[in-house]
């Protein structure tokens, strides 16, 4: 079993994103470090891509940002061998098929489990293309964490029984970003993720305020935030660490 | 050839959000459920005849032959379809197909504005509602195709995101399908994206092939010796090389745009200068950098300023069965004026970088040799900035 059970197993877990690298990687590492000392139960660390074809304009800006700034794949794995020094919090990347293939599987594979990642999420990369990754993923221990969307009906199941590490369950229909309201019949979705599997499940997508986190994590077994994050950070300046630790502790409260 | 999930050689697959694949999947059947289907194919046909003007012409270029002394070249005119380019005949196609779906909204990426124009112009046909995204430096490149999308009643959305440009536009146009699903068809403009769009953009595109190979065999009773065509995400050069794919006598050559020349950063040479990926729902040949970041490509025409190429291309390169040869800027702009000058007929900037190695070719071949050169649309959107790139600032 990965280390990211441990993090579904004291109550709800709330799961902060940063896109790795904006403003630059000093900052992203002590966000993290941050995120730990109010209680994150795991981190998701965005590996930024020039095209990011599920993200919303916030987090579509950020990975510009971060590119422009010259953050590379090897110059994350950096910063992530820096923090696996400091804390043992589960980790897993975020970012696209092209990244891993471009850079190679096996390398980039290898790499991850060598500084410690336990997963890695890949909105590009459906049920039906998972082999790609899957036995590589295998291979090395890293859980190829599957989503699940609004729309994904009757595959459910399907993508439930098979699925890795924690159920990624996408709130609503559309890009990255926050939402007003989330209307999405989650607690069906659930329901079906649950007869089906027993691995934990985290809702993300729309979600940035306390109330919302509570609601949404009272449907599953933890809630997922980004934007509201990343865009926190790019308003925050220097500050960024400590309104990142405010804001992921009044969360933590709140799941 | 491999069709299993939509596969060409390793090239292909459905590399897409959770969130789209019921609607590919929706895609997909009901395609298969239609495109046998005789009442379908017949009210296809007579879109093509009655409203695009189909079947094309296959022009013998006497004086262009003559001039360059060696094979005789003939046109096939996709200029003359109704639009100005050979795009309609997707569109028609995805069009119908959506409607039998019960969708009532189209969406669709435009560079130079010619799909956008295509499905504008559907939508506008058959009563449905249409948002086309186009990078904003292209709505500046292309402003009459702008303004003609907005006269047929669409909704010009430009895309301020990376490059601003064709690639964007695809970008934005695959995140406003995952917003709105249930009432929209997003019909893509090329052989490109996730399956089944290859494969749909293809078969439609298609007739180009077929009435090539009936018209030049009533005109020289026998099949040419190479077809050409431009190609960018590809998809006038897979109408044009298709029904040709198992005549290997017939060599089958795709014109990318090389831009200021594919040793520079400013091209958008994808065979030549990029390599395997995955991106845009499809695994192929991408223009990229050793971390996987797409690259910001350059060519001068909009049309074919794309970091990618479908994937059924790429299956094409890697077999050795079509030859993929880089065209730069200028001799592209040499091909435009030298057609217009010769023949009296302005080709799309896109279509020229297919003339322009034509013009090579048929020198090469010689007198005994036939090569068809497919004329992918018209070049009157191309005027003004053709002006620019010779250091005449025209006003429209």
């Amino acid at each position: 079993m990965s280390k990211i059970r441990n993090a579904f197993e004291n109550g709800k877990a709330f799961i902060p994103f940063i896109t790795c690298g904006d403003p630059d990687l000093g900052t992203t590492k002590a966000c993290v470090l941050e995120m730990v000392r109010a209680g994150a139960s795991l981190i998701e660390l965005g590996i930024p891509f020039s095209d990011p074809t599920a993200e919303g304009p916030v987090i579509q800006e950020a990975n510009e940002r971060a590119l422009r700034g010259g953050v590379t794949t090897d110059r994350i794995f950096g910063m992530v061998r820096e923090l696996r020094g400091q804390t043992q919090i589960p980790m897993v990347f975020m970012t696209y098929a092209n990244v891993l293939f471009s850079y190679g599987a096996d390398r980039f594979l290898s790499t991850c489990a060598e500084i410690g990642i336990d997963g890695i999420i890949l909105p590009d990369l459906p049920y039906e293309e998972k082999d790609e990754f899957q036995d590589i993923c295998r291979k090395y221990g890293i859980d190829l964490i599957s989503l699940i969307a609004p729309t994904s009906e009757q595959r459910i199941a399907m993508i439930a029984r098979e699925a890795e590490g924690f159920l990624y369950i996408v709130s609503s229909l559309g890009v990255t970003g926050t939402r007003s309201e989330i209307t999405t019949d989650l607690a069906s979705i659930v329901r079906v993720v649950r007869e089906n599997t027993k691995i934990p499940c985290a809702i993300g997508f729309g979600i940035s305020t306390p109330e919302q986190a509570h609601k949404m994590a009272g449907f599953a077994d933890g809630a997922i935030v980004g934007s509201a994050i990343v865009r926190l950070i790019h308003e925050s300046g220097d500050a960024a660490p400590e309104k990142v630790y405010e804001y992921v502790k009044s969360m933590v409260e709140a799941v | 050839m491999s069709e299993k999930k939509g596969r060409f050689g390793i090239h292909g697959g459905q590399y897409i959000p959770e969130t789209l694949m019921n609607a590919v999947i929706e895609l997909e059947e009901a395609y298969n459920r239609w495109k046998d289907d005789p009442e379908f194919k017949a009210e296809l046909s007579e879109l093509f005849n009655e409203y695009a003007g189909r079947p094309s012409r296959l022009y013998y270029a006497a004086k262009m032959t003559a001039d360059l002394g060696g094979a005789k070249i003939y046109l096939k005119r996709e200029d003359l379809n109704h639009t100005g380019a050979h795009k309609i005949n997707n569109v028609l196609g995805q069009a119908l197909l959506a409607k039998k779906m019960g969708k009532t909204r189209l969406i669709a990426e435009t560079g130079a504005g010619q799909h956008g124009v295509a499905t504008a112009t559907a939508a506008a046909l058959m009563g449905m509602e249409c948002v086309v995204f186009m990078g904003e430096e292209d709505t500046k490149r292309q402003a009459l195709n702008v303004y003609r999308m907005r006269l047929l009643g669409a909704e010009v959305v430009p895309v301020k995101s990376g490059t601003a440009t064709l690639k964007d536009a695809v970008s934005e146009t695959m995140r406003e399908w995952t917003r709105r699903i249930s009432d929209t068809h997003y019909c893509l403009g090329s052989v490109m994206g996730p399956h089944p769009f290859p494969t749909i953009v293809r078969d439609f595109q298609a007739v180009i092939s077929s009435e090539i190979k009936s018209q030049i065999l009533e005109k020289e009773g026998r099949l040419p010796d190479a077809v050409l065509a431009c190609v960018g995400g590809g998809s006038n050069a897979i109408g044009t090389f298709y029904h040709f794919i198992e005549d290997k006598e017939v060599r089958l050559i795709g014109c990318e745009a090389a831009g200021r020349g594919v040793d520079t950063f400013e091209t958008a040479a994808t065979i030549a200068t990029g390599r395997e990926g995955i991106f845009h729902g499809m695994k192929s040949y991408f223009c990229q950098d050793e971390y996987g970041q797409i690259a910001p490509v350059y060519s001068i025409s909009a049309g074919l300023d794309y970091p990618g190429i479908g994937p059924e291309h790429a299956w094409l390169h890697d077999t050795g069965r079509a030859e993929y040869v880089p065209v730069t800027d200028e001799e592209a702009v040499q091909a435009f004026e030298y057609l217009a000058r010769t023949e009296g007929i302005i080709p799309a900037i896109e279509s020229a970088h297919a003339v322009s190695y034509a013009m090579k070719l048929a020198k090469e071949l010689g007198p005994d040799k036939v090569i068809v050169i497919t004329i992918s649309g018209r070049g009157d959107k191309d005027c003004a900035a053709i002006a620019r790139y010779r250091g005449e600032d025209l006003h429209e």
